[in-house]
């Protein structure tokens, strides 16, 4: 069975000026199975989009091989693009179009007809929480709404593998959180997404295996749990009985703790430091600990590790 | 049923449709307001002080020429305007992603410019029938003269669209090219009233001949032979047609 996605030694190179070349993408090679929630971590210019733009079609590979379903991109485009669904970063529709003909137009670009369509954009519309909009121009439409339209609308011909540029940017926590589980049911009932973030916790969340990449190029790539164990140190939040004021931290002049509140301190663990020692100190001073708890941005902490090392 | 192509041709074409009536005050009035006035001063005021040509009263000479000028302009327009603001808004990546083939896209786009050419030159040859007679010569030259002639600009349209980087870009051709070409293509005179190194010259300008050809469908009168307008129309046409093949496999302007 071939994967979902097989991209092998992918570069892009993009000419900037008469003599200047950008090099967006430098061998990139990476394999998707079907049925795979597959996040891409990286600041902004690692090349995320660029490679979801050669995948979905929009943009031209310089040097690679790009295969979509066992589909090479470079002999049957047509046929790799209908497998997949694209939502992409920024607003693409015509905004004075109804927000029911959008979708249903998508639909027609696939072959499919209005009359066909109908009942399947019936029901996205609803489930994304659209359907009351359905005969509103899109321009009427929210940030988060006009966000929900552009999943709606790639999904319209039921795509096998859903890709999705940074689709929860700028959208409000709670949206967002609707969003995730959104995505989750999709991807449980058998859709493969490739999805691109500098939301750690949304790769965190949502993906079973992430690729880290930065100036073009993959610099780890794993299950999120292979990617904390690189962890080269750890970070711990102490919440303590006693106030944390400038004389404690005198007394603790040494130890891996920095002041985090007036209550909190942070505790930052090596290889090889063991936490007994911490509390030992702690509580010969008369330091006594409430709870430990970790700073909720585990993977955050291995990515800003990764991209300082490259 | 019908094939998935067609139906993503069929969904182009519709929403061309619908855009052209929604902004109807945009795509079809203005040429039937400035035809009108063409009709009134050039045909009315100052043709009743000109001889007849080839027989013809000068008003009955210039309505086929007039109603070609408005084809090559809408035809020109729509696709070069709606093609562009589709790029410019990224709203054509919603046909890129799609499993559509280029000639099928272009094709959808170009049937939008040809539609809209016709509609246009239909209410300006309405227009025209309150100031003249209407004389049909061929019905079928009349008919293949303003097809390819639709074609060829929409096709044209597109191609300055790809090229263009701004909205300056898109202003240019019909401005500095399409507009001097069109009024020295001979829709206002024959070119037998011009001196010989100019009435030479116009044999260069390939809007004489679509004109030419168009005035033979209505009248029967032409300056160049009806085969030759015909074989000018087809070349331009198809070096146009390959041209936006080609930058629509080199994705050039279009893809990233």
């Amino acid at each position: 069975m071939s994967p979902a996605i097989e991209i092998s030694g992918l570069k892009k190179v993009y000419t900037t000026g008469k003599t200047t070349k950008m090099e967006a993408l430098k061998g990139v090679s990476l394999t998707i199975q079907k049925g795979e929630f597959f996040a891409f971590l990286g600041p902004n210019g690692a090349g995320k989009t660029t490679l979801i733009s050669i995948l979905a079609g929009l943009g031209i590979k310089t040097e690679g091989t790009v295969k979509v379903h066992g589909v090479s991109i470079d002999e049957n485009p047509d046929l790799a693009k209908s497998f997949i669904g694209l939502v992409p970063q920024e607003f693409n529709f015509s905004i004075f179009e109804k927000v029911l003909d959008i979708v249903l137009d998508q639909a027609g670009y696939y072959g499919i007809t209005r009359k066909e369509a109908l009942p399947h954009a019936e029901k996205i519309l609803k489930e994304l929480g659209l359907w009351e909009k359905k005969d509103q121009q899109a321009q009427a439409l929210s940030g988060g709404m006009k966000r929900r339209l552009m999943i709606a609308r790639a999904l319209i011909h039921k795509p096998q593998i859903l890709l999705l540029d940074e689709p929860t940017a700028g959208v409000d926590v709670e949206l967002r959180r609707s969003m995730w589980e959104f995505l989750k049911e999709l991807n449980e009932s058998g859709t493969t997404i490739l999805l691109t973030t500098h939301y750690l916790e949304e790769a965190e969340q949502l993906s079973e295996r992430v690729a880290i990449i930065n100036h073009g190029e993959i610099i780890e790539e794993g299950s999120v749990q292979q990617l904390l164990s690189k962890l080269h140190f750890v970070t711990l939040l102490l919440d303590t009985v006693e106030t944390i004021n400038e004389a404690v931290m005198l007394l603790l002049r040494g130890e891996p703790l920095v002041r985090d509140e007036e209550h909190v301190l942070k505790l930052t663990l090596k290889p090889g430091d063991t936490i007994n020692e911490v509390f030992r100190k702690l509580s010969s001073i008369g330091i006594h600990e409430k709870n430990i708890r970790t700073t909720g941005r585990m993977l955050e902490e291995v990515f800003i590790q990764l991209i300082e090392k490259k | 049923m019908k094939s998935p192509i067609f139906v993503g041709y069929l969904t182009m074409v519709r929403k061309e449709l619908v855009r052209i009536f929604r902004i109807w005050s945009q795509t079809l009035l203005p040429p039937v307001v400035t035809m009108s006035l063409y009709f009134v001063v050039f045909g009315g005021f100052i043709g009743s002080q000109v001889q007849p040509i080839s027989g013809y009263s000068y008003m009955q000479y210039i309505v086929p020429g007039l109603v070609m000028m408005s084809i090559i302009t809408a035809a020109y327009m729509n696709t070069v305007s709606t093609f562009y603001f589709a790029k410019w808004q990224h709203v054509i990546d919603e046909i890129l992603v799609s499993p559509m083939p280029s000639w099928a896209v272009i094709a959808g786009f170009v049937s939008g410019g040809i539609i809209r050419a016709f509609l246009t030159g239909v209410l300006v040859v309405a227009v025209s029938l309150f100031f003249t007679h209407l004389v049909i010569f061929n019905i079928l030259i009349l008919f293949a003269a303003a097809f390819l002639t639709a074609l060829l600009f929409s096709l044209a349209g597109i191609v300055n669209a790809i090229y263009a980087k701004s909205f300056d870009a898109i202003s240019i051709v019909p401005n500095f090219v399409l507009t001097p070409l069109t009024y020295l293509g001979g829709v206002f005179y024959s070119i037998h009233l011009l001196p010989p190194f100019f009435a030479k010259l116009s044999l260069a300008n390939p809007i004489l001949y679509m004109v030419n050809a168009f005035r033979y469908g209505f009248l029967g009168v032409t300056d160049v032979s009806i085969g030759r307008c015909f074989a000018v129309i087809a070349v331009f046409t198809l070096l146009m047609l390959l041209w936006t093949l080609i930058l629509f496999r080199k994705g050039a302007g279009l893809k990233r």
